[in-house]
């Protein structure tokens, strides 16, 4: 029961960060409010015994993203949008995202998934054990990955060397 | 008691929000934003789903490091260009950015 009360409150973090990110006017803000939303979720990885992920959200996202967003915010210009934050087909946008989301919502409703009970995730130890044994090629991958997107954002936004 | 259904709701919730945003604004740098919320709403179902069921014991969590990995490394190279499309085309209004729009 108490979790549930959790989970309602980290949920609630979660969806009002989330509709703060794409309802504010003010872009500095909106980085904040994403902040709020990925807090939340979390706070829902915590429940769900997913630990190490909850940690990984928090250094990452919040120490590492929040930052490198509000960075290239500052860098370009604030003031560009002196009108309406939202493009002219909002509208459709929203029947789209409410359509998504009812779509999903009623194929969840006649699923089982009611019928799971949690169980207890895995240790650290066995994550780590699992991702350096049976996913150690795919983790290489993702290192390189991981290197050839540095050397890229480096070489796509040093100053100099483009045509202007 | 939560349920997988609660998680998958939520889940589906972030994702429509999301979805949303990536629609409806026209800062790039705020496309990006939403684009971040509809990643972190795969994780969610992933993490539910690998909580929930006894297929893969840690598939869920192990993809949701994968897919975190990935979406780190989309945010630098995205801001990268935005920066890169700011300083040439003097604006980060997706409008504008018609460049290559037949």
């Amino acid at each position: 029961m108490t979790g549930l009360v959790l989970f309602y409150i980290a949920g609630a973090f979660a969806l009002g960060g989330a509709v703060g990110v794409v309802g504010t006017r003010n872009i500095v803000h909106a980085a904040l409010f994403l902040l709020v939303a990925l807090m939340g979720v979390a706070g829902i990885y915590l429940l769900v015994f997913a630990e190490f992920l909850a940690l990984v959200q928090v250094l990452l996202y919040g120490g590492a993203i929040i930052i490198v967003v509000l960075f290239a915010l500052m860098l370009t210009r604030l003031q560009d949008f002196t009108g309406s934050m939202e493009h002219k087909q909002w509208p459709v946008a929203a029947l789209a995202a409410v359509g998504l989301f009812v779509i999903i919502a009623v194929a969840i409703a006649r699923g089982r998934g009611a019928a799971f009970v949690q169980r207890e995730g895995p240790s650290i130890r066995q994550l780590g054990e699992s991702l350096f044994t049976q996913w150690a090629i795919p983790f290489e991958v993702a290192s390189v990955l991981l290197l050839v997107a540095l050397i890229g954002a480096i070489v796509i936004a040093r100053s100099g060397g483009g045509e202007q | 008691m939560i349920t997988l259904v609660h998680v998958q709701i939520l889940s589906a919730a972030l994702f429509s929000i999301g979805l949303y945003g990536v629609l409806a604004r026209r800062n790039a740098v705020l496309i990006l934003l939403a684009i971040e919320l509809m990643l972190n709403a795969v994780n969610v179902n992933l993490i539910g789903i690998a909580a929930f069921t006894d297929h893969g014991k840690y598939l869920g969590q192990i993809i949701a490091i994968f897919v975190i990995t990935v979406a780190a490394a989309e945010v630098g190279l995205a801001l990268a260009i935005i920066l890169r499309l700011y300083r040439n085309k003097g604006t980060t209004n997706v409008d504008q950015l018609n460049l290559m729009k037949w």
